[in-house]
């Protein structure tokens, strides 16, 4: 615990809208260490893109933050004024976006825009700048990066995109970065280059990186740590092997369960889980997880489960693994 | 023995795109150049690539959403490649779509009962009664019930939707339905469960698909056979558990090296990516097109573009390794 990073503490987020109040994220608790890459993995709605928009002051409209702190370096950034958050973006945190079509201006060539970036948070002239510009350029891989530099965003293909804005995200040495589907909108063989390329400056650079993702295999490939959210809460946390080889939530085991077996050569049937995702607008009162689980007690609709512990670092939110109570759920599985 | 119920020959798709000057001749971006490959009664076949490689206007050219370059498209035998849109209303019946995007695949303004009998409406089948009696049966099919009839589609997830689009295309019994990446924009948790219900169809009312994707390991789970694409051609076609065990061409090999597993102990310590881009389209390399990212490239492969050559029973490959 000493060397966390960053700590988020009973977070909630709440959206307010005409119909009521929607609740996104639901009390969640985990950090970030020094160094590693922390996956964050959830379907779409479980709240993981709006648990990350609140570590960087990005919530918008109606969104809040209800309750909970999220400490970086031991301050709790909730505190801060706009001003210093702007300091605080780019310089100690930054982000990369899951579209590399939208994340950059058009009208500009992406060497003055990953400039201007430099020039704000560095204070230095726009020679000094573009010299860095042209560095970062080649770090992330950029062929020819001083003809590069004066390229539009369009001459660019989707994978070079991704590689200009993780350059840019770089550029001011941040200590966290915050990475949200990063390769979901590329092709495979791009993905794969793009996922060696954050590994690789993890190692250089020393920074930490929070990758959100909905795809198992990345985390599996990249993350030394995992936290599985649903319907706004952590499900499950620990490291990827705790995950994927003694996974104690059945969400956990569902989602894995679900994936076609590769390197078999006898056709295995999947196996989904049943239904639909929560709807967040409507008060769950026990486990979000109880209308899609194959063992619901009826404690699971009436109390929320608390935190099991599986060693120090494993930990699941499930009533089944509560060793006074387990095993009247067993006769609902089939 | 099956009997191809679909056959495309040497199918040719070309765009006009901008040209070098006033005067200038047009150039073309071949979309699709040369592909040539069959589907059995009842069977699936796979279509994999990256984005750009052609594999979504094979698809379509099948359907005939629009005029070919060049080519045959046969289904049943008979050539459908030439028909005009009058002639093409029977066959129309028999092929149907399923698309990528459920949010923007279903008319917002409709009912679910609309959306699902409008087919029916299409083609005059059966009178009001009949019509809703089988929109409650497709619906039950696809695992809802008639309590959704009269519900509109943001009413439902991307999952649920997928199912009404899957329940509008089943709706005047069609023989060969093409899924145009059909699990792409669902969530994990609920692609199982299409691809489940996609295969029980199939059994149930002998359904032929063409499956295109960019998700290998789900490709492979659901396809009998496998085409994988590149700069509009085919690289490589056969049964799936061949392609995946014993793949020929340097591309499908670099393609399978790229999926990722679900399993920390087999994840490599480094990634092997494919280096570079695709070309583009406008300008591919002479002779074989993957020669820029190859790295078996030889002077050959610069300068002749490699035939498709059977390796092994029903498995070819278009490489000059072989």
């Amino acid at each position: 615990m000493k060397d966390s990073l960053l700590e988020v503490k009973d977070l909630e987020v709440t959206f307010f809208n005409r119909n009521g109040k929607v609740r996104a994220v639901r009390g969640i608790n985990f950090d970030v260490k020094k160094g590693e890459i922390l996956g964050i993995v959830g379907e779409s709605g479980s709240g993981k893109t709006v648990t990350n928009l609140s570590i960087m002051g990005l919530l918008k409209g109606t969104g809040k933050v209800t309750k909970g702190q999220i400490i970086y370096k031991g301050e709790n950034l909730l505190n801060k004024s706009e001003k210093e958050m702007l300091k605080i973006r780019g310089n100690d945190i930054a982000m990369i976006f899951q579209d590399p079509m939208t994340s950059l201006n058009p009208v500009f060539t992406v060497g003055n825009q990953i400039t201007d970036v430099i020039m704000r948070h560095q204070k230095l002239s726009r020679k000094e700048a573009k010299k860095k510009t042209i560095e970062m350029l080649k770090m992330v891989g950029i062929p020819s990066a001083e003809e590069r530099y004066n390229n539009y965003p369009h001459e660019f293909s989707g994978g070079m995109r991704q590689r200009a804005i993780i350059a840019m995200a770089l550029s001011c040495k941040p200590d966290l970065l915050i990475a949200d589907e990063p390769t979901t909108a590329l092709d495979v063989t791009i993905q794969a280059q793009i996922l060696e390329l954050l590994k690789e400056l993890k190692e250089k650079l020393n920074t930490s990186i929070i990758l959100i993702t909905h795809d198992l295999g990345v985390v599996a490939n990249i993350c030394s740590r995992v936290v599985v959210m649903y319907g706004g809460m952590i499900m499950e946390e620990g490291s990827v092997e705790d995950i994927f080889y003694t996974p104690l939530h059945p969400y956990t085991k569902g989602l894995l369960q679900s994936l076609p077996k590769t390197g078999g050569k006898m056709k295995e049937r999947l196996i989904p889980i049943k239904g639909n995702p929560p709807n967040l607008a409507n008060e769950i009162k026990g486990c979000p997880f109880a209308d899609r689980c194959p063992y619901t007690m009826d404690i699971c609709r009436e109390k929320q489960p608390k935190y099991y512990y599986d060693g120090e670092n494993h930990r699941g939110m499930c009533w089944l693994l509560d060793k006074s109570i387990n095993g009247k759920g067993e006769n609902h599985e089939e | 023995m099956k009997s191809k119920l679909i056959e495309v020959k040497d199918l040719k798709k070309y765009y006009p795109a901008k040209k070098s000057s006033i005067i200038g001749k047009t150039q073309y971006l071949k979309a699709v150049d040369g592909v040539s490959f069959y589907i059995n009664e009842g069977e699936t076949f796979g279509l994999v690539g990256e984005s750009g490689c052609g594999k979504s206007t094979v698809g379509k050219s099948i359907i005939r959403l629009f005029d070919i370059t060049d080519g045959e498209i046969l289904y049943r035998g008979k050539d459908i490649s030439k028909l005009n849109g009058r002639q093409l209303k029977s066959y129309r019946r028999k092929m149907q779509v399923i698309f990528q995007d459920p949010y923007s695949s279903l008319n917002p303004t409709l009912t679910v009962e609309e959306i699902i009998s409008e087919p029916l409406d299409v083609y005059n089948i059966g009178d009001k009664g009949q019509r809703r009696e089988r929109v409650i049966e497709l619906l039950e099919k696809v695992g809802l019930n008639k309590d959704h009839l009269g519900r509109y589609p943001h009413e439902f997830s991307g999952g649920q939707r997928q199912r009404i689009g899957i329940a509008r295309a089943l709706s005047i019994k069609p023989e060969f339905i093409l899924c145009d990446e059909p699990i792409s924009a669902l969530d994990v948790s609920i692609q199982a469960q299409v691809v489940n219900m996609l295969e029980d169809l199939q059994e149930e009312l002998g359904l032929t698909y063409l499956f295109i994707a960019h998700d290998l390991s789900m490709v492979r789970y659901i396809s009998h056979r496998i085409g994988v694409m590149y700069l509009g051609k085919l690289v490589e076609k056969g049964p799936s558990d061949e392609i995946y065990n014993h793949p020929a061409h340097p591309y499908t090999q670099a393609l399978l090296s790229s999926v990722l597993e679900p399993d920390p102990k087999m994840a490599a310590k480094t990634i092997k990516a494919l280096e570079g881009d695709v070309p583009s389209p406008l300008n591919p390399p002479k002779g074989c097109r993957f020669v820029t990212r190859c790295k078996y490239a030889m002077k050959k492969c610069y300068e002749i573009e490699p035939k498709l050559k059977e390796i092994s029973p029903d498995h070819s490959v278009a490489c000059h390794l072989y």
